[in-house]
């Protein structure tokens, strides 16, 4: 669906007429990425990261199909391979530091998303789908992370893979045959390696079909937008050719200064430096921790240090990590408020910025520290936080608030904070 | 990917500010071109060989122990060669064919280095379609003109590993090799 | 159904992470975690800088050599360092001749099996191997040194630390710990992760390696040499890394800016 003004596709040139009507493929981008998609005119940075987010996926892809060309999947030469990939492989070093720190890009830029999600209530109806189908890509980025990170085979990594799977172990009855299923061993060697590095090759391209479910659901009911009213008129709208790809062209350019800063200058910070040591399955790492973009959810895991009555801590952590995530998925049920932005949301406001926010935040360094005092027990507040925010916070919020008064359109909001402003009619764009 | 025409400027401006927008915009997609092209280079240029194969680039073999009539087989570039030392009758043989009536004309002077003709040094790689020819082996068939035969195809060469019948178009390839000494040969 | 479990579930795990929190608390209180000796008496990586430091920093391809005198002097009794091929020191500076000498007089031999005969045999290093492992006759092997600068926190400064940092173990740590005695066959070096270290000091007398370059090969310089040496075994792409980086982050910031501008123009008559 589109709005009845949208752009309609006109090949001119003979060829293009003869290819709309063989395979309309460039009546398709057009509609869905070009000047016949018409976009709400007041969108903000924060709605940068959708596209950015794609733009990492493909980095990941090409980088990954690379380093698989060169990368032996076998416990006894994977970490030698990886190193061969560093030292003799014309550009290796760049690929392997690109698809590495392209992960950390990738979350990153997710959370982001996600995070101007919470804020602007994307998740509400119409837009359940959109967002359903935004945490199943998160899901499997998460599940290809931890595979990607098992394959150099350097101690983070075999522990990781261990102590991973070793979740699954605390479901009562199953857990350990599952667990040995998992491994295809006891302990993870070269059949849990080459099930990672078969799956870690093919979940990025699951994530690529799910994200293109994600933008046929989003242009249904089309993108929102900062106020959170839906578009009313053509004056609300400007084609998403050429506006917003000028926009995106700009964020993306930022986005890879920042990021090929990393790749050049500083490739090993967000990494752990015990992985540049052979898995040993007989010596564990001091500290293990997974890398930074699962911290907060590692705290979540780890807070659970008691039995609580019959339920054993361990089962707890699992229980609890898992719901921290599967928790998103009630969201659109939970935020009952009519209003969908925080912006006209005083109360929502404060507790996304002063207390979702910051206890992420605490929450993940707390995951990224080692399991000692008093980094346990501030993760135990910040989870109970977590939890309360979502379950309990979010559903009184949004039925005791009083939203501040809405602008009746886009139009109205963008021509309110500046009286100069003009409409121009869409301009309209070439084929 | 990006069509400038989109980006034109309305009709009510004229002159020079038309010109420098359409001159920043024309810069900036072109700067993404030339980006995404430079890009393209170490994505390429990763599956030529890396430094570890091309470190194996050349070899040296140790040829004292090769009695005159023998031949060994020596791995260079992961593909088989011959080094075979020919008896004063094999390199007669070789020196009594009419060049002219060769499909690929060489004479046994041009495949050796001077001063060491008895040492015939060639690809084991039949230039047909790059079997492994017999003939270097003990008691492998040499085929009928006392070289080289090829059981794929049945290519047949001769005690200078040139071509002299069935399908092969070319001689044995000779690589490039140098004497180190007189019982060390650099190939590569 | 969402609005009545969702709650309730909020609830159930803040309380469940209250009574992890109480008893942990009650825990913290009543036996509070005492102090170790290695918790009071580790020491963090000494302040030290090297060529390489730095977006603009690139090997000092001299102190590499004078680092890879040092490693075959002294660590390659004991350390491998098989990630790294003979052919690689073309990159500090020695010539294929003198890498070819380099390799064919390496200690430690290259082994051959003879998969006909079942014989194992010695041969000469070729500039094309890596370097050979090392079997140390004695309590297991050293680690292997290739990567040990990416594989510590401050890797570099931590390498020269644990070389420089020998001492007799503190009279105040005895008597604040008594059991914590280094035991016999180890060495107390307070830059090492559990205070006690296998190796001997493997760095002692100034003048202990021959530098050809005239340095004067004090046991300091000598540590740092070495150390700026295995910084390079661990990233010898380091100094391309950075010759790359800068052109393409200074051709991005210049595209960027040119985006802005074309955004900026493409936005001008709208209002947003």
């Amino acid at each position: 669906m589109s709005f009845p003004w949208a752009q309609h596709y006109e090949p001119r040139h003979p060829f293009m007429q003869w290819m709309d009507e063989k395979l309309p493929l460039p009546r398709f981008v057009y509609n869905a990425v070009g000047a016949g998609y018409p976009v709400p005119r007041n969108l903000n940075y924060w709605w940068n990261f959708g596209v950015l987010a794609g733009f990492c996926l493909v980095i990941q892809i090409v980088t990954g199909v690379i380093l698989a060309m060169h990368y032996a999947a076998n416990a006894g030469v994977a970490f030698d391979s990886t190193e061969h990939i560093m030292r003799d492989v014309n550009w290796g070093w760049m690929m392997r530091y690109a698809h590495a720190n392209g992960a950390s890009a990738f979350f990153v830029v997710v959370y982001t998303h996600i995070f101007r999600g919470f804020l602007f209530g994307s998740y509400k109806a119409p837009r359940e789908m959109i967002w359903l189908l935004g945490v199943v890509i998160f899901l499997l980025m998460m599940a290809t992370a931890f595979m990607g990170y098992v394959l150099p085979w350097g101690q983070m990594s075999f522990w990781g893979a261990k102590v991973i799977t070793g979740l699954f172990s605390a479901i009562p009855l199953i857990g350990t045959p599952l667990q040995q299923w998992l491994l295809g061993g006891f302990a993870p060697d070269n059949a849990a390696l080459n099930r990672f590095f078969s799956l870690h090759f093919l979940l990025p391209f699951v994530i690529a079909a799910v994200v293109i479910l994600h933008i046929w659901a989003l242009h249904i009911p089309g993108s929102t937008n900062p106020t959170g009213v839906e578009v009313k008129t053509e004056s609300d709208t400007v084609p998403f050719h050429p506006y917003y790809t000028a926009k995106d062209g700009f964020g993306l350019g930022v986005f890879l200064i920042l990021y090929t800063a990393v790749v050049f200058f500083a490739p090993n910070a967000l990494g752990h430096p015990d992985n540049y040591i052979p898995a040993n399955p007989l010596s564990t790492p001091a500290h293990i921790v997974p890398e930074w973009y699962f911290w907060p959810f590692y705290a979540i895991l780890r807070a659970f240090t008691w039995d609580f009555f019959f339920i054993p801590a361990k089962l707890m952590g699992v229980l609890a990590m898992f719901s921290a995530i599967l928790v998103w998925f009630f969201l659109p049920w939970l935020d009952t408020s009519p209003v969908r932005s925080s912006r006209y949301r005083p109360l929502l406001r404060k507790f996304v910025w002063f207390g979702l926010l910051p206890d992420v935040i605490i929450l993940g360094y707390c995951g990224g520290s080692p399991a000692a005092e008093p980094f346990v027990m501030i993760s135990q507040i910040a989870a109970a936080y977590y939890f309360l925010h979502f379950l309990v916070i979010l559903p009184i919020v949004s039925s005791i608030e009083k939203p501040e008064p809405l602008p009746f359109s886009i139009t109205e909001d963008v021509l309110g904070k500046d009286d100069h402003a003009v409409l121009a009619p869409a301009q309209p764009a070439a084929a | 990917m990006a069509d400038d025409a989109g980006i034109d400027t309305p009709v009510h401006e004229t002159g020079e500010g038309v010109r420098r927008r359409d001159f920043i915009n024309v810069a900036a997609v072109s700067f993404a071109g030339v980006g995404g092209l430079a890009t393209l280079w170490p994505l390429i240029r990763q599956m030529s060989p890396s430094a570890d194969v091309l470190a194996e680039s050349s070899t040296e073999i140790d040829i004292s122990q090769i009695a005159a009539g023998q031949a060994i087989k020596a791995i260079w570039r992961k593909q088989p060669v011959f080094l075979r030392n020919l008896t004063p009758a094999e390199i007669a043989l070789a020196n009594k064919v009419d060049i002219g009536s060769l499909r690929d004309p060489q004479t046994l002077a041009e495949r050796t280095k001077p001063g060491k003709e008895n040492w015939l040094i060639t690809m084991g790689v039949c230039t047909h379609l790059g079997c492994v020819p017999l003939g270097a082996g003990e008691g492998e068939p040499r085929g009928e003109f006392g070289g080289y035969f090829c059981p794929c195809h049945g290519s047949t060469y001769d005690t200078a590993a040139r071509i002299r019948k069935g399908p092969a178009p070319k001689n044995l390839e000779v690589p490039v090799y140098e004497f180190n000494s007189d019982t060390v040969v650099k190939i590569g | 159904m969402v609005r009545l479990f969702g709650p309730l579930i909020g609830l159930f795990f803040a309380v469940a992470l209250l009574w992890s929190f109480g008893n942990g608390a009650y825990v913290a209180i009543t036996e509070p975690a005492a102090a170790t000796a290695e918790s009071v008496f580790h020491k963090h990586p000494k302040e030290v800088h090297f060529a390489s430091d730095g977006v603009f920093g690139r090997f000092d391809k001299e102190q590499l050599q004078r680092g890879f005198a040092v490693y075959k002097e002294v660590c390659s009794t004991c350390h491998s360092l098989k990630q790294v091929s003979f052919r690689d020191l073309t990159a500090i500076g020695y010539s294929e001749a003198e890498v070819k000498a380099i390799a064919k007089q390496w200690g430690n031999k290259a082994q051959t099996f003879d998969p006909k005969t079942g014989d194992r045999a010695d041969r000469e290093n070729l500039a094309s191997d890596h370097f050979p492992p090392v079997y140390y006759a004695g309590q297991g092997s050293p680690p292997d040194l290739s990567l040990m600068t990416k594989a510590r926190h401050e890797g570099p400064a931590y390498v020269y630390s644990l070389l420089t940092g020998y001492e007799a173990q503190p009279a105040a740590m005895l008597k604040q710990f008594p059991d914590a005695k280094t035991p016999d066959g180890l060495h107390y070096n307070p830059y090492f992760a559990n205070l006690n270290l296998a190796m001997p000091p493997p760095l002692t007398t100034d003048g202990q390696v021959t530098y050809s370059d005239g340095t004067k090969a004090s046991v300091d310089q000598m540590a740092k040499d070495v150390s700026a040496f295995l910084v390079w075994t661990a990233e010898p792409k380091l100094d391309k890394r950075k010759q790359t980086g800068w052109p393409v982050v200074g051709f991005l910031i210049a595209a960027t800016i040119l985006a802005y501008l074309a955004k900026k123009n493409v936005w001008a008559d709208q209002a947003h």
